[in-house]
Parts: C-alpha cells; structure tokens; sequence
C-alpha cells in the first residue's frame, strides 16, 4: 500500500498518521499542502489533524480550498481512497466529499480523552479487520467534533450503513453518537478519534492500529 | 464599494455558543433574554463598481467559502 500524508499549515497529526501507515507496511510520502498533484502510483491520501489555517473561518475551510485539496477530491472522485482524522474529517466535509458539518461541541469545552467508539459498519476498507459491533479505545481531541446533517442526510447514513464508527458515550453531541462516516463508494472515511495514536503499546494501547491493518488486507494483491 | 456579509446558523441547528451567552446574560442579571444566536460579519472591501455584479460575485464567495451552507445562512449588504 502506497499512502500521502498532506500537511497544512497547523497540521500537527501529519508525522503520528504517516508512522502509523509506515507500521502498518505502508510506504509513506509526504505532501505539502501548496503541492497540485498527489504522487503517482498512491493507494490512498491520509489527511491528519491539527488545526490547518489556524482554524481561521471555520475549521478545515481554507485548507479545503488549497491546492492540494483540488487533487484530493479528483483522486477520491476516481474512487481513490481517503482517511481525514480529525481536522482532517472537517476538510473532508468542508471539500463535499463527506455529508454533514462539524459543530462546536456541545459542551463548548475541548475535550481530549480517550473515549470507547464502536463499530457500526465492518463493511469498509477501513473497518473490515473488526467484526461489527466491536469496540475500541483511542483518544479524541477536539474542539469541533459536534457532527451535524439534516434529518434526510442521516436516515441516508443509516440505510446506506455508512456510519463507521459510533460514540459509546457521547463527548460532544454529535448526532447520532457518530464519531466517523464514509462516503458512498464507502473509500473516504472521516472520523474524529485518533486512531494514529493508539498504535503502540507506549501510547497506552493499539486498537487504532487495526484500521491500518484493515487497509493493509483490503488492498493486499490478490 | 464595501460589502457587509452576514453569517448566522441556520434557523434549527442549535446554537451551543449563543445558548451559552444567553446563560452568562442570565447570570449577569439580565432576566429577559430568551434566546440568542451568534454569527459574524465579514466585511470586504471591493474594487467593483457595479452594484449588482458585486452583490453576486459575494453571493459567490459565500456559496463557495464564506458560509458552509450546510449549517450556515449568510445576507449580503452592498454599500
């Protein structure tokens, strides 16, 4: 599996998302965000957390209209594969290729703990090494994480069963409990935890690495 | 020719920041308030002379980056 891992300004999960791609087996490069063109031969584009921009206007809103993000969205189009965590699930909504908004928390407080997601749809690249209805343990840590769609909007998630992953306990109102959503084609995954950091016993624990594991089996050559 | 936009949430997508003022008020002794919802301005300076062509090339700008209308509504004042 070839991966890009884009840094905006403000990224600052680039360096954990590109580790824990290269863990898994994959073979990493690194993108700037003024770059017009992702490397050739690319499995998938991972885009990490952090704050790109500043967060100035809204979260994940300037980076959505970077250089870069032009590339992203005519990659996913063509049915190549995206991971956003974090902010980077807020450029993925910001660019339309994921439905919904990311609202400031109910709570108004950033919140940054470890929280217990489950598994609501094993049917995805990103998924597919857990058994539906699993749990897992990796941290959150934002600000804006409060996902917001119109009633339409989520009766489709549901039917589509593109809800990824869902919050055990709710930390910041999304609705739903959904903490990460894939698009259609069921190849961009957007989710506010972070599995990147939960990839070593040293970071207290490993349940993130098996997204990556999932993606390593999904695009195994047959 | 200026341009004033305005950026609100749209009517039914909760507020949590201005439920939050409408508490401090409250705190604060300020009884009366039943509600409140917070936006914000943008304010551009244009080189357009023509009112209308300006009017819709902010409308543009909102549809595009200015607002995200999947939560957001936003009015556009030409000065």
């Amino acid at each position: 599996m070839k991966a890009a891992v884009i840094t905006f300004p403000g990224s600052n999960c680039d360096r954990d998302l590109a580790e824990a791609f290269e863990r898994a087996g994959a073979v990493v490069q690194r993108v700037w965000h003024k770059d017009v063109d992702l490397p050739k031969g690319i499995d998938i584009v991972g885009i990490p957390g952090g704050f790109s921009f500043g967060d100035y206007l809204r979260c994940g809103a300037i980076a959505a209209q970077s250089p870069i993000a032009a590339a992203v969205k005519a990659f996913a189009q063509s049915g190549g594969y995206v991971l956003g965590i974090c902010n980077g699930f807020q450029v993925l909504t910001e660019t339309g290729l994921l439905p919904g908004a990311l609202m400031r928390n109910a709570g108004l407080s950033f919140v940054c703990k470890a929280v217990d997601l489950k598994v609501a749809s094993a049917d995805s690249a990103f998924t597919c090494e857990w058994k539906k209805g699993a749990t897992l343990r990796i941290p959150v840590a934002h600000h804006d994480g409060n996902y917001t769609i119109d009633a339409d909007g989520l009766a489709r998630l549901r039917d589509e069963d593109r809800i990824a992953f869902t919050y055990v306990d709710n930390p910041n109102g999304a609705m739903g409990d959904i903490a990460g959503i894939l698009s259609q084609n069921r190849r961009v995954l957007g989710m506010m935890p972070h599995p990147e950091r939960m990839v070593d016993a040293a970071q207290g624990g490993t349940d993130g690495s098996v997204l990556f594991r999932s993606l390593m089996s999904a695009m195994a050559p047959a | 020719m200026k341009a004033r936009v305005h950026v609100m949430l749209k009517d039914g997508v909760l507020d949590p920041q201005g439920e939050a003022v409408r508490h401090a008020l409250g705190t604060l002794g300020f009884s009366g308030v039943e509600g409140v919802r917070q936006g914000k301005v943008i304010e551009l300076d244009l080189s357009a002379s023509d009112k209308a062509a300006a009017e819709a090339e902010v409308k543009a700008m909102c549809e595009k980056l200015l607002a995200n209308t999947v939560i957001e509504k936003y009015t556009v004042e030409i000065a």
